[in-house]
């Protein structure tokens, strides 16, 4: 936040200011001083507002072709690919955008994983972040719904089914969810409904999130409090923004190669056939990001206990703050917990990986051990580490360890002094 | 707090309590018109029933019929499976039901087609006792549609159906 009190320069603004003080709030946003050694880990919270206006823009033209209703959605799905002019593209940006948001979110999460952005005094932006992230799923389930195909249908089934495994009000909760007694019309037009009222949420959750940034300021690489403004700091104009649009710019040629050249790689063929509630499809599998939960799911061999360990696992996310007792913020001076941060992602990617397999045998085997683990990371591994583990030396400051003071980071990496701290 | 020190009630104590308690109901009563509106409507509700004719359905073979947006099986067993569905000991069952309840005309067996783990419909003729097997998430079902393995809790449902005659089942 800048020191001194903002004064537009024209009279005009200034009459405005005074009255609504947007410029002083544009002024804080292009003044904002960043820590100067944030990495491009840093630059997906930009990638990530894209990801979410662009899934707003294509889903609002889709819901003007779009036509909520179990006789006609698989249709009118497929009109918009065929007749409606670029609808094809709008489609696949929006399908393979919802891939390419979750790719983004995954990454965001485990830039704060290593560099402790969630701890003290973070807490509350890691919170709603993770609000953020559990609206994303719902919101995910509820889109993948409505072209109404086979894995739109079990997929619904499957999860609405999941509130059925609540004692004494399950069942009464999953018909209440259903508005009839199976997975039907009453249900596709409220997901419908609710599919396009979340993103909104999800938008008020992110100027919350971005706020309560703002109150402490970017975490950085090295984990340390940094003096805001100061030689630390460079303003978030131009810096920050040019490096977020370069980031960006990468970013989406990856999406576009998703778009134009695979735009059903991460979708099921089995979505291209229309719903039909008398068969299930040989093998359900929810879309890739939902794959470590669902794989926890299936590990516990009891219906209500499975459906405990899948919010559980979301739930621990949530409490982390709390679980990782240690104050070192950074991975970069944490020796051990580096190792278990790489089993944990290692761990995930192996739950992602048997969650798109069938739930019997070594898969089934390695499932239970993999969601033992993950566990294990949180409840067990995390608050003891903090209490045990001997930490490298932090420097006092990020322009520090870089002898003397100087800007220059390639002459930090390669001074000996450093690597040693490290 | 000694007894001394407790304020008595007033007069404005009380209206307090009594605006806040009706103005609770108040919000209770109009919102729940919101929650309600989800539960099935009248026109789900009025396809509650449905007659299905069974007339050429052989021994061994299985039909599947929509009843209230959900599969019904209509299995007419062969002797075989009568006999193994009957023959097993209850304690062996995670959910404990005679067959001779499930099936009260031995040889047809009406239940839901649905899974009663999340939802699936089970393949029929599969599984480890070649009766019903449920694709998604692994529950073997045995020629009772009782849950014998896997992560389902209970039996499959037997719907409330009666014979209209030889050749029709009522469900519902």
């Amino acid at each position: 936040m800048s020191e001194h009190e903002y004064t537009p320069k024209s009279k005009v603004g200034k009459w405005f200011n005074d009255r609504l003080p947007l410029l002083t709030l544009a002024n804080h946003l292009t003044d904002y001083p960043t820590p100067k050694n944030l990495n491009y880990w840093w630059t997906f919270g930009g990638i990530l507002t894209f990801c979410l206006i662009t899934q707003i823009i294509t889903g609002i033209i889709l819901g003007m072709h779009y036509v909520a209703h179990a006789d006609l959605a698989f249709q009118s799905v497929e009109h918009i690919m065929r007749d409606v002019n670029y609808g094809w593209l709008i489609r696949y940006v929006h399908a393979n955008g919802a891939s390419m948001f979750f790719l983004a979110v995954y990454i965001h999460i485990f830039r704060s994983l290593y560099y402790g952005s969630y701890k003290s005094p973070r807490e509350v932006i890691w919170i709603i972040g993770m609000l953020i992230y559990f609206l994303m799923m719902a919101t995910a389930f509820m889109g993948y719904v409505l072209p109404w195909g086979q894995m739109s249908f079990w997929g619904a089934t499957v999860i609405t089914n999941l509130f059925s495994a609540i004692p004494l009000v399950g069942d009464s909760i999953t018909t209440w969810l259903w508005g009839g007694y199976s997975v039907d019309n009453p249900t596709l037009t409220r997901f419908f409904s609710l599919h396009y009222l979340f993103p909104f949420l999800i938008l008020g959750l992110v100027v919350l999130h971005i706020w309560a940034l703002h109150v402490p300021g970017n975490n950085n690489p090295i984990g340390i409090e940094i003096k805001k403004p100061s030689k630390d700091t460079v303003p978030f104009h131009p810096y920050i923004v040019i490096k977020d649009l370069f980031a960006l710019l990468i970013f989406l040629i990856i999406f576009a190669f998703f778009v134009f050249f695979s735009p059903n790689i991460l979708g099921h063929a089995d979505n291209y056939i229309e719903a039909n509630p008398l068969v299930t499809p040989a093998h359900i599998v929810p879309e890739w990001y939902l794959l470590p939960f669902y794989a926890i799911l299936r590990s516990v061999p009891d219906k209500l206990l499975g459906v405990i360990a899948m919010f559980a696992a979301i739930f621990v996310l949530v409490i982390l703050p709390w679980l990782d007792t240690s104050k070192v913020r950074s991975t970069v001076f944490r020796p051990i917990y580096k190792q278990f941060y790489w089993f944990l992602v290692a761990d995930v990617l192996i739950l992602g990986y048997v969650g798109a397999m069938p739930a019997e045998g070594i898969y089934l085997l390695i499932a239970r051990i993999a969601t033992a683990y993950y566990f294990a990371h949180f409840l067990i591994i995390l608050p003891f580490l903090g209490m045990k583990e001997k930490t490298a030396p932090l420097p006092l400051s990020i322009t520090e360890p870089v002898l003397g003071g100087s800007a220059d980071m390639a002459m930090a990496k390669n001074n000996s002094d450093f690597k040693e701290k490290l | 707090m000694s007894d001394s020190d407790k304020k008595k009630p007033n007069r404005r104590d009380f209206i307090l309590t009594a605006t806040t308690a009706a103005g609770a109901v108040g919000v209770g009563a109009a919102v729940w018109p919101l929650v309600d509106q989800m539960n099935p409507d009248a026109s789900v509700k009025a396809l509650a029933s449905t007659e299905v004719d069974i007339s050429s359905v052989e021994p061994g073979q299985s039909i599947t019929v929509i009843w209230r947006g959900k599969p019904v099986f209509i299995k007419r067993r062969t002797q075989d499976e009568i006999d193994s569905a009957r023959a097993v000991d209850l304690s062996e069952l995670k959910h404990p039901e005679k067959d001779e309840d499930r099936a009260k005309n031995p040889e047809w067996l009406v239940m839901l087609g649905v899974c009663t783990h999340l939802g699936c419909v089970p393949l029929t003729d599969k599984g480890d006792y070649n009766a019903w097997f449920c694709p998604c998430h692994g529950s073997h079902y045995d020629t009772s549609g009782r849950i014998r393995k896997g992560p389902a809790p209970t039996n499959m449902e037997v719907p409330k159906y009666e014979f209209v005659n030889s050749n029709t089942i009522k469900i519902g």
